[in-house]
């Protein structure tokens, strides 16, 4: 697939002068970001920025109107094959979840793996066992994720798409929906995928993460990328009014 | 105060304890008078060799069952071989069979589907016979209950992956594929049921090259698909409707494609909303089928009807389609209290995710 | 295919290039062109070989037959009509007989399934018990059954010359419902009643209601008031008790809740299923040609049997059956719309 240099300079996701129109709505202008291997990457910013729009453009789920996205080498345009190849390689974790209910977690985890990668039943289930290991869930698997907290069903989801083996992995709000002593037990595990060197672009408010795990928290507000900075100097000196403001809302 | 759902105690003031003894004097009268006709007065059977006569006397103050005891098995299986009986009642034993595993919930698997497919097959030949050896009886032969079963079940059965492709079609943003889809859809369910049978009868064969003759149950069965297709797309567009958007965006995000994502996830979850709606549509066809009375067919109300054209039995109607409603309201109700029953399971489910 | 994005059209495609079948612009049209193209091929195959079947057969085809003299007789309906009018005017006669019937059937049934779902929630056994029993063994039997039912009983009535009298001037036999009608004339006062009477085997004067119109009215109204009364009782439901406990704080009796709290909430719920109720009955209507009223599919029925050109009959019964549930149906979404601009939530 794609990736064939590994030159740590090369830009995993790289993006240049997209746009993107909802209608008249303007809801991407001129983002340009570029994403090195193993960065971890914190988007914020208000509701209706575009935020969750922008990560959702990198693996097709909307389809952006300008400029380019080239992700892990592959440049996205509206081919069937360039939006499946880039989905392989990309794992993605919604706000409310998405896990299939008619199926138990272990199903939901084994699907892609059979029916994409046509991997062998037996495969699958190992896979899928390891990765519902790693996010401590595997207790769980033959159970059906209406029998699950919401926790665990995000750490379901979690490990659902790090069955495909992603080498991205995009988080929108993965917390937004949890009850607060839930949203720790999902951020540990996102903190330990990041101390494994995947690459991460997250959506989240959870600025204490973006603190201890981002190395980049980007800013982003009328569709428009307003900050883009490590996170001691987006934290101790934002640029932007809108930005200052903001954090004074997130932060009390 | 007005308490719904749940009926109150029988008397709760006078105006209830009034409407009670009226409204109970009332069907009281009418119980008794049922009772007179349908059991007092009534000939249950007539002594060998006794002509209908007997009963005609005793008409409006007794029922004459006796016509129902003669013909029961010809409304049953209709005008088929006396020699060959057997084979429609082992046909409506195999359905019923069927109906009965379908209502049990850990039964529900690929395999019923499969039953569902392949009993009406094992049904049509086990009553044309002639590909197991037997006598060749042909469809003109075939009627009553098994030929309700055969229509409603097959009708079912082969409208369902049609009224898929119909439901996807409608929800499809190809412009040409969704009118179509639309087009179909609103035509079918906006005429009349019967336009489809009198097309089957009298259209089909000028549609057929010359020399092939589609039998005329065939052609009905063609114009129940048809028609059930319809009717079923909308249910299972409710199904799909209900389906969050957000399961077809894991679906894809996981990479799989349009047809794996559908079958493997939104299809199973919008069939398992859809399963009230769909037993209803099958109550509704199951009823419907004795609409082919209009075309000449024998089903189970054709054959009661042939009965009392017999000069015999002329004039003994309400004792005739007394039995054949008991027969239709057997079914029909068993099915819909399970379908009920379901609908507040799968709702108490939901509750619960 | 692109079945998951749901953007407006892009103005600009992120990079050119040639056609492609991966492209899903190229697929969208190629699987819509497929289709178009399979379906005209059918149909284009069905309408030859019909071409030459009606040919081999020696049928007409077109619409000249509409024009011919129909040559048979209908039972006095809404228009005058003889065997030398036209097919035109028979299949006239015959969807202004569908209409009576879906009128009245309508106007019965809406009465009839109000009463029946008020009944089911009543607080006293034996009425709900009877409105479940009615709605229950209604719903479960074919409707056709319950037409041929009722037929077979007006036919179990007594003949003209012992005809039931149960009022003066009304009489019932099993040739139908016999009546006085009002006969306008010039003078004092101005209006006269003019009595039924035996004449031979039958009645003469007055007006009269045929068996199979009064079996098919009977049938198609009780048949659907069933249904209706499900969906007010549904209806009836869907308004939260609260409302009700409400109603009786304020000292409204347990009528006056129902008639002015309740059901103007639940008439939101009912009106769309409801809807569907009428165009089934005006629909199944059409199994009058099973009992033999003259129905507009009876007639057509006719026709198609007098001239063989089934295509056309059937074809024009079809565009009637189909504009008129088409334009119920849309005067129907009209009145929804405007009812859920009115009120808010209920």
């Amino acid at each position: 697939m794609g990736g064939r240099e590994s030159s740590p300079f090369q830009a995993h996701v790289d993006m240049q002068a997209v746009n993107k129109w909802f209608g008249a709505l303007h809801v991407l202008r001129d983002v340009t970001l570029k994403v090195r291997r193993g960065e971890r990457i914190v988007i914020c910013g208000p509701s209706g920025s575009g935020k969750s729009t922008l990560i959702r453009c990198i693996n097709g789920l909307e389809v952006h109107h300008a400029g380019r996205i080239v992700v892990d080498g592959v440049e996205l345009n509206d081919d069937a094959r360039t939006i499946d190849q880039v989905r392989r390689g990309v794992g993605m974790v919604f706000q409310q979840f998405n896990l299939f209910p008619h199926l138990t977690v272990l199903e939901n985890c084994t699907l892609a793996p059979i029916r994409v990668k046509k991997a062998t039943r037996t495969a699958a289930r190992d896979l899928a066992l390891h990765h519902l290991t790693r996010v401590r869930i595997s207790d769980q698997a033959d159970k059906y994720p209406s029998q699950l907290s919401g926790g665990q069903q995000q750490r379901a989801a979690i490990a659902r798409a790090l069955c495909m083996n992603p080498k991205i992995m995009l988080f929108d709000e993965p917390t937004s929906a949890l009850d607060p002593e839930m949203v720790k037990e999902v951020l540990n595990t996102m903190v330990s995928l990041a101390d494994e060197g995947m690459t991460m672009l997250c959506v989240t408010h959870e600025m204490t993460f973006a603190r201890q795990v981002a190395n980049r928290v980007i800013f982003i507000d009328a569709g428009r990328i307003l900050e883009d900075e490590a996170p001691e100097a987006f934290f101790d000196t934002p640029k932007h009014d809108r930005t200052r403001a903001f954090l004074s809302q997130i932060l009390h | 105060m007005t308490r719904h759902g749940r009926p109150a105690p029988m008397f709760r003031d006078w105006t209830n304890t009034i409407a009670t003894i009226v409204l109970g004097a009332l069907l009281a009268y009418v119980a008794y008078s049922f009772v007179q006709w349908g059991v007092v007065h009534a000939i249950w059977r007539l002594p060998d060799g006794a002509s209908s006569i007997m009963c005609r006397d005793v008409r409006g103050e007794g029922a004459c069952w006796a016509v129902v005891v003669e013909r029961a098995r010809f409304m049953l299986v209709g005008g088929y071989p006396i020699d060959e009986q057997w084979r429609p009642y082992a046909v409506c034993l195999l359905f019923v069979a069927l109906y009965a595993a379908s209502l049990v919930r850990t039964l529900w698997t690929r395999w019923l589907l499969a039953f569902w497919i392949a009993v009406p097959v094992v049904a049509v030949v086990l009553l044309r016979g002639r590909w197991l050896g037997l006598t060749d009886v042909p469809s003109e032969f075939w009627g009553g209950l098994p030929l309700t079963f055969l229509l409603s079940t097959a009708g079912f059965t082969m409208a369902l992956p049609f009224a898929v492709l119909l439901a996807l079609g409608r929800r499809s943003t190809l412009p040409a594929i969704r009118a179509l889809s639309v087009g179909y859809i609103e035509v079918v369910r906006g005429v009349p049921l019967i336009t489809f049978l009198f097309m089957a009868a009298v259209m089909f064969p000028l549609f057929a090259p010359q020399g092939v003759n589609v039998d005329k149950l065939l052609r009905a069965q063609i114009a129940f698909i048809m028609v059930t297709a319809a009717y079923l797309a909308e249910v299972i567009r409710g199904g799909l409707q209900a389906v969050p958007r957000g399961q077809y965006e894991a679906a894809a995000s996981l990479g799989l494609s349009f047809w794996s994502a559908m079958m493997l996830v939104v299809l199973p979850q919008a069939f398992r909303v859809s399963i009230p709606p769909l037993v209803n549509t099958f109550i509704a066809l199951f009823k419907d089928t004795s609409l082919v009375i209009v075309i000449g067919l024998f089903d189970l109300l054709g054959a009661a009807k042939a009965v009392i054209v017999d000069p015999k039995w002329v004039g003994f109607g309400v004792e005739v389609y007394l039995f054949a409603a008991a027969v239709y309201f057997a079914f029909s109700y068993a099915v819909s209290r399970f379908s009920l029953r379901l609908e507040r399971e799968l709702q108490r489910a939901a509750g619960t995710a | 295919m692109i079945p998951y994005a749901h953007g407006t059209a892009p103005p600009m495609r992120t990079t050119p290039r040639r056609v492609s079948w991966t492209d899903p612009r190229v697929r969208a049209i190629a699987w819509q062109l497929a289709v178009v193209a399979a379906l005209i091929a059918v149909i284009a195959t069905v309408a030859l070989q019909t071409a030459i079947n009606l040919r081999a057969r020696g049928i007409a085809s077109g619409f000249d037959f509409l024009t011919r003299p129909a040559g048979f007789e209908i039972a006095r309906g809404l228009l005058p009509f003889s065997s030398r009018d036209s097919y035109t005017r028979a299949l006239l006669v015959g969807l202004l007989n569908t209409v009576r019937v879906s009128l009245l059937g309508i106007a019965i049934a809406t009465s009839l399934g109000l009463l029946i779902g008020v009944a089911r929630l009543s607080g006293i056994w034996i009425v709900s018990t009877v409105a479940r029993v009615y709605v229950e063994v209604t719903r479960n039997t074919p409707l056709l059954l319950q037409l041929l039912f009722w037929y077979t009983v007006t036919q179990a009535l007594p003949a003209p010359s012992d005809a039931l009298n149960p009022l003066p001037g009304v009489y019932l036999c099993f040739r139908g419902l016999f009546l006085p009608a009002p006969i306008w004339h010039d003078g004092f006062p101005w209006i006269d009643l003019e009595q039924p009477t035996l004449v031979g085997f039958g009645f003469q004067g007055g007006t009269s209601v045929s068996p199979e119109f009064a079996a098919l009215l009977v049938g198609l109204s009780t048949y659907t008031a069933a249904f209706i009364g499900e969906t007010v009782r549904a209806g009836i439901l869907a308004v939260g008790r609260g409302q009700a406990e409400a109603a009786a704080a304020l000292g409204l009796s347990r009528l006056h809740a129902l008639r002015f709290v309740v059901l103007p909430q639940a008439l939101r719920v009912i009106v769309p299923p409801t809807t569907s109720q009428y165009l089934n009955l005006f629909k199944n209507s059409s199994l009058a040609v099973a009992i033999g009223f003259p129905d507009l599919m009876s007639i057509t029925n006719t026709t198609l049997n007098q001239t063989g050109q089934a295509i056309e009959a059937i074809a024009l019964a079809m565009i009637v059956y189909l504009g008129i549930s088409l334009s119920l149906s849309a005067g129907m979404n009209l009145y929804n719309r405007a009812t859920l601009r009115r009120g808010g939530t209920a």
